[in-house]
């Protein structure tokens, strides 16, 4: 095939090139490598400000977390304790910050790990149909016809308390939802007449299912996995308030509130701010959603 | 056969045909079972494509001709399955072939472009690496000669600036440039045969005609075969030298374009070139064929087009007419092909002009 060029038409002028490979991170209008529009900005910076704030808490605090001192147990904030301190003497804004590192640790990585495996079944399961689908997504109907709180409170019991045994419960329950999405992205993307396309040229079909059809079905599962870390540290924050969650004295939201729910008439300062440091968070995370998803051009 | 023409001859004869064909339908049957009976959507299509050749498949939506060819590429929307016949590329049978031979063997012969070039492009994949993955992951050529090879192809089918475009992602492209690019890419595994389902539908008319031209001209140039599944007569009749004209799953008639186009032996094809607009008609009426296309769910007894046929008579509605020569390659399925002049409401000169203007 050594034809010559081929005559054509007026050449419309070249738009400016984006170097993002992730068309719903690179937005929709195109100018510039970072669009971003309000909603995403808001909730980026509320994010960075809760990492930050966890992550500089050694600098923001003079005071130990753990530290307790019960001659000064209970006292009201000002003084050198900006929110006081709990029950034990501890520095309750001191806590907050250090739990933020725990929690969001926590709640990134009890998400990251269902994504991965959820994501994986779901795109095989939906590319390849058949018996490994119908087995699949009985064990997903199984797992889904619990609630899923129960089940994770009650796997966390069965494996001990601790932040390992958070994982893997949250990791079994958790996969479902990502197994599901990406599942009936795959089923739409497969029929699409790119996925046809690549069929076509005789790809290979690991290349089809990374290169062509991942990148395409990934945002849904992305918008889910940012509410669902907002739902992982419920998880934990319900885990710790039980007592199974983070084991004590390490501060985590949940078990301050759990601890504070004991003065709720007196110190009630104890549990509303762990509790608006948690909605907060989720305020966040849900704001970058919303923002991914405007950029990206759909719905 | 060339004394049955009497209109304008747009299209220059096809290249002479010799060799082995490079795509045979025998007797393909296609159904796609549903919850209220199965859809028999093809019925018995036979068809021969041979490099050098562009052949038009032509009929209203819902008579088979987008599944026909899919059914030609193994790509048939689940859950429609082939249930008859043989598909036979390259002069071997692919039907009785495990799935990804016959994917292999399917895909060094033929490739594919689709109507919307839009979606048939990977909106995450920069243009010039989709035209670049088949000479990388299949021909196995390197990086470097898979991106040479890609530029060439972008020149290849008119794109200008290609190190430029090369980067591109297909949002940032017009409608013509994306087709353009699907046509490089379905070049870059190097067929002897592209198919073609409504390249051109999507597309406004000047971009239609850069588009066929470059189809073209990879057929006169490089001997590319072409099967172009169309409904747009105008069309088959600047692109296409051979036609099959299809009807409720199966071929009504087939032979030159020019023969059928300028004197149709099948009522339905008749009845087509009617339907066409003619603007130079002092009376803007635009001429339909009444009734609706036929049940597929239903087992069809005599012609499907009888009911809808002004010719119709009594033994259409109980025999199905056979496809039957009439002489070198023209064929048509209908048991007054012999006495076009006595159907009522003959095809006139008038519809041909519509179409070839």
């Amino acid at each position: 095939m050594t034809a010559p060029a081929v005559p054509v038409g007026p050449v419309e002028p070249l738009q400016p090139l984006q170097p993002s490979r992730l068309p719903w991170l690179r937005g929709r209008g195109g100018e510039g490598v970072l669009r971003l529009n309000p909603t995403l900005v808001i909730g980026l910076s509320l994010l960075v400000v809760i990492v930050l704030a966890g992550v500089l808490a050694p600098v923001l605090s003079p005071w130990d977390p753990v530290a307790q001192d019960l001659t000064a147990s209970l006292q009201p904030p000002g003084n050198g304790h900006l929110l006081g301190t709990d029950q034990l003497g501890r520095d309750v804004f001191t806590r907050l910050l250090y739990a933020a590192r725990v929690d969001l640790r926590v709640g990134a990585l009890a998400v990251l790990f269902p994504f991965i495996i959820g994501t994986t079944l779901g795109l095989l399961a939906g590319w390849f149909g058949g018996w490994f689908d119908l087995v699949l997504m009985r064990v997903v109907d199984m797992v889904v016809a619990f609630p899923s709180f129960v089940l994770i409170i009650a796997l966390v019991f069965a494996l001990g308390q601790g932040t390992a045994s958070i994982y893997i419960a949250i990791t079994l329950v958790g996969w479902v939802a990502y197994a599901r999405i990406v599942r009936g992205e795959v089923l739409v993307a497969k029929e699409q007449e790119y996925a046809l396309a690549a069929r076509a040229s005789g790809l290979p079909t690991w290349r089809i299912l990374l290169r062509h059809l991942l990148p395409n079905v990934l945002l849904q599962a992305f918008v889910f996995a940012m509410s669902d870390v907002v739902l992982s540290i419920l998880a934990i924050v319900t885990l710790g308030y039980l007592g199974l969650g983070v084991p004590p004295p390490t501060p985590d939201w949940g078990s301050m509130i759990s601890e504070g729910q004991n003065f709720v008439f007196t110190k009630w300062y104890l549990t509303a701010v762990p509790g608006l440091a948690v909605v907060v968070t989720g305020l966040a995370l849900a704001l970058v959603a919303d923002g991914v998803v405007q950029r990206s051009g759909r719905r | 056969m060339s004394t049955l023409v009497d209109g304008p001859l747009r299209q220059p004869r096809s290249t002479p045909v010799t060799g082995t064909p490079l795509l045979e339908l025998h007797d393909v049957d296609v159904e796609i079972p549903l919850p209220h009976g199965r859809l028999h959507a093809v019925r018995g299509v036979s068809l021969t494509a041979y490099a050098g050749q562009a052949l038009g498949l032509v009929g209203e939506s819902g008579s088979g001709k987008s599944l026909t060819l899919r059914a030609a590429m193994d790509l048939l929307p689940s859950p429609a399955v082939i249930t008859g016949g043989s598909v036979v590329v390259a002069g071997t049978d692919v039907t009785g072939m495990r799935p990804a031979q016959r994917r292999e063997h399917i895909s060094s012969a033929m490739a594919m472009i689709f109507q919307d070039a839009l979606t048939a492009l990977n909106p995450t994949m920069r243009i010039g690496d989709q035209v670049a993955e088949v000479p990388r992951q299949r021909l196995g050529m390197s990086r470097s000669a898979a991106r040479a090879r890609a530029l060439d192809l972008l020149v290849q089918v008119g794109i200008r600036d290609p190190e430029q475009r090369y980067r591109a992602f297909p949002h940032e492209l017009s409608g013509g440039m994306r087709q353009r690019v699907c046509i490089a890419i379905a070049l870059s595994a190097e067929p002897g045969l592209i198919l073609a389902d409504e390249p051109t539908t999507a597309l406004d008319v000047t971009i239609q005609k850069q588009v066929l031209d470059v189809l073209g001209r990879l057929r006169r140039d490089d001997g590319v075969g072409l099967v172009l599944v169309t409904h747009d007569l105008a069309v088959v009749s600047s692109t296409c030298s051979e036609l099959d004209v299809m009807y409720g799953g199966r071929v009504v008639e087939e032979g030159l374009t020019e023969v059928l186009l300028s004197a149709p032996r099948h009522p339905y094809t008749a009845a087509l070139l009617r339907s066409v607009p003619d603007p130079d008609a002092p009376v803007h009426r635009l001429l339909t064929i009444p009734g609706a296309p036929p049940d597929l769910l239903q087992p069809i007894e005599g012609c499907a087009f009888a009911p809808r046929c002004p010719a119709v008579v009594d033994r259409c509605r109980t025999e199905r007419p056979p496809l039957a020569s009439l002489g070198g390659p023209h064929a048509s399925a209908c048991w007054r092909a012999h006495e076009p002049e006595r159907w009522p409401g003959a095809v006139g000169e008038a519809a041909l002009e519509g179409v070839l203007r």
